[in-house]
């Protein structure tokens, strides 16, 4: 056993860094990712261990290193792409959309797309524009790609690994808000003896109400299970980690017990996937609930200007809130 | 003045002017021409055969045609008037060379050595694809403009990471694209990335004139090999109806990649015959006269002429070709009619590579909801 304390950051840091000794087929590639180790530095130092072949600082063209990345797994590696931020990645859409989401189906099996696309998102960094998003729904819809988002350092530093050794195409979701904070990492285990990547957990058990959260949104959850506790009510955090797959049956055994559901997430609520959770817990769920299922998200807006963004992030307030309007049903 | 081997500058205030670096071995009127920079040196028996691919090449191409005509393929892209451009850059390849094609590269395929019926699928409607690019050195079509030039460069890029670059036997990669690609973004980041990589690719640029409707002056105001030169690295322009150019001018930037010297954008002027979909309709933007200039200059005429006056092939030869085509469209056609549809439940498979319970769910859904229907008559 070897626990080590460590950040978000650094944890997908060592994980990178476990997966490319791993596998010499994995490459990164992205942008300022070398030399400065990201703007993150969550690539730190790995250029100088692995190389500047195996560490890529790419042109700025997101589109370029996500369709240059498809033609390097078709080559047989296993690229991991960095899109510097959240609002960066549309211009790699078609290829993420069309090219790397297919490449399985179209060939009938016969290519694969191992791939992973690292995206810093979510907001609360006091940004500019375009550097605050949540674009999950959007990877989320297209069949063929899979999305998860670590909440929490052990997360990230097996959950990079898991990705990177797996055979999908995987939109890897990084909150970026939460980069320094610290937690408990037991790095000496393997890759196979963890959770499965695409299994939702338990963050905290509860028995009056459920609150599903996933990435940045699961820090507020566990903070709003503590402050409710006051209140005397006791709720259950799960934290998906995987937003495709969801992994329901977690979720529909937890509603089964508590009869009320809570899902937070700092993407508008609008077609968000609080809205998939919400209807197939109606559809799995119908005679447990107590109340109809209800969101915590962001407003149906753009993001906004940094100094409104606490009041467009859900936070601790405004899960209690939609808690107390659960139990007035 | 018909679109032929000019360019257009702004320095003449938009007036054409005859290009003199378009590089041609075989004039339409099938003389043997020297070029200072390129030349072929075939046997008899290879001239015979290039012959013999343009005219098998655009044999299937009419028999695919004629087969979504009548109903048998939901679309077909004609390759018609690009023969020479496919065959000659086709042949070009070495075995070890890796092809991204377009959609439209039947002529590259059928050289590659491929089963014709491969990509047929595609058109018929019952697959998308369906084949291992790294089994036949030649991609799945991809039909999203300019997409492949990408997967192009990373998949060079790969090959300079392996080492197989710097010899006569390196690995060389050819994407192929049209002159309405030339506009997209990612053709534009395949060029900057394949010039700081220095990556083994050669980028096959068929400007047939037309992007469905839009004609080249609407993607640019500059011959499209001159864009090469800001991106850093050469470009040419080759006459596209002439087989033994575009094989020459391919397999020199071809060696030039393997050998680890970098890419090279290749412009084959060359003119889309037909239409470019069978679900389009050129006469609504395009005039007869400047199809008839281009038929001039068809690019198996010129070959057949060649032969005929050197003494390497005649009339009986000619004949066997044409008969040898028609057995293989007519094999090609049986073949398609053939194919059998996909069962509904496979709409399911294949899309994650070790399966989804989700999907699992859906398919056993779906198939209790068909099986419903049984016995009846609906």
């Amino acid at each position: 056993m070897a626990i080590e304390t460590l950040t978000i950051g650094k944890a997908l840091n060592t994980g990178l860094r476990k997966a490319m000794e791993a596998d010499p087929r994995v490459v990164l590639m992205g942008e300022d990712i070398g030399k400065l180790g990201g703007v993150f530095r969550i690539t730190d130092g790995l250029q100088k261990d692995f190389g500047e072949q195996r560490v890529i600082d790419t042109p700025l063209a997101e589109a370029g290193i996500v369709g240059t990345a498809v033609g390097l797994a078709i080559r047989g590696y296993r690229p991991v792409c960095e899109i510097q931020f959240d609002g960066f990645v549309y211009p790699a859409y078609d290829q993420i959309v069309c090219q790397v989401a297919k490449m399985h189906y179209r060939s009938r099996g016969k290519v694969r797309i191992p791939m992973v696309i690292r995206i810093p998102y979510g907001g609360g960094i006091g940004a500019v524009e375009h550097h605050s998003e949540s674009p999950e729904a959007y990877f989320a819809h297209t069949a063929g790609l899979k999305v998860v988002s670590c909440s929490n350092p052990s997360d990230a530093h097996w959950m990079i690994q898991q990705a990177i050794a797996s055979d999908d195409p995987i939109v890897f979701l990084e909150p970026k808000r939460r980069y320094w904070e610290k937690g408990d990492v037991e790095t000496s285990g393997t890759v196979n003896g963890q959770l499965p990547l695409h299994s939702a957990r338990v963050a905290r058990e509860g028995s009056d109400a459920t609150i599903v959260a996933y990435g940045p949104m699961v820090r507020v959850a566990l903070d709003a299970a503590i402050a409710a506790e006051d209140d005397g009510r006791s709720l259950e955090v799960l934290d998906l980690r995987s937003i495709s797959p969801l992994d329901t049956e977690p979720i529909f055994a937890s509603v089964r017990k508590t009869g009320r559901l809570v899902v937070v997430h700092e993407a508008p609520s609008n077609v968000g996937i609080g809205a998939e959770i919400a209807a197939r817990v109606t559809e799995q769920c119908f005679y447990s609930l107590e109340a109809p299922v209800l969101r915590v998200a962001g407003f149906d807006t753009p993001y906004p200007a940094s100094r409104l963004e606490e009041d467009f992030l859900p936070d601790l307030d405004r899960v209690l809130d939609a808690v107390d309007r659960s139990f007035g049903f | 003045m018909a679109k032929g081997n000019e360019a257009r500058t702004p320095a003449d205030g938009g007036n054409f002017v005859v290009d003199p670096e378009l590089v041609q071995l075989l004039t339409p009127d099938g003389e043997r021409v020297d070029h200072p920079d390129y030349s072929v040196d075939f046997t008899d028996t290879e001239y015979r055969d290039l012959y013999r691919d343009l005219v098998v090449v655009r044999r299937l191409d009419a028999e695919s045609t004629a087969l979504q005509r009548q109903g048998e393929l939901g679309i077909w892209a004609s390759l018609l008037g690009q023969e020479a451009a496919q065959v000659g850059s086709g042949r070009a390849l070495r075995s070890q060379d890796m092809a991204f094609p377009t959609y439209r590269e039947h002529g590259v395929l059928y050289c590659r050595g491929i089963d014709p019926i491969m990509p047929l699928g595609l058109f018929r409607g019952v697959d998308q694809g369906g084949w291992d690019p790294n089994e036949f050195k030649f991609n799945m079509y991809t039909i999203v403009i300019g997409a492949q030039t990408l997967h192009a460069t990373g998949y060079a890029m790969g090959v300079a990471m392996d080492g197989k670059v710097g010899s006569d036997d390196g690995e060389a990669v050819i994407a192929y694209f049209g002159d309405g690609a030339t506009s997209q973004g990612d053709v534009n980041e395949a060029f900057v990335w394949s010039s700081v990589f220095n990556a083994p690719l050669v980028f096959f640029c068929q400007n047939n004139q037309y992007a469905i409707s839009e004609p080249l002056e609407r993607q640019t105001r500059v011959p499209l090999y001159h864009r090469a030169s800001g991106f850093g690295f050469p470009g040419v322009r080759v006459d596209g109806n002439d087989v033994l150019a575009s094989y020459a001018v391919t397999r020199a930037a071809l060696d030039n990649a393997r050998h680890g010297n970098g890419p090279t954008l290749i412009e084959a002027y060359t003119y889309r015959m037909g239409a470019h979909t069978t679900s389009d309709d050129p006469t609504r933007y395009r005039i007869a006269g400047e199809l008839e200039a281009w038929q001039a200059k068809d690019p198996i005429k010129r070959v057949r002429i060649f032969l005929d006056k050197q003494g390497i092939a005649d009339e009986a030869f000619f004949d066997e070709v044409d008969a040898d085509a028609t057995k293989q469209a007519i094999h090609l056609r049986e073949r398609v009619l053939s194919m059998p549809d996909p069962q509904p439940t496979e709409l399911f498979d294949n899309v994650y590579p070790h399966g989804s319970p989700l999907l699992d769910a859906q398919r056993d859904e779906f198939a209790r909801y068909l099986d419903s229907f049984a016995g009846e008559a609906h």
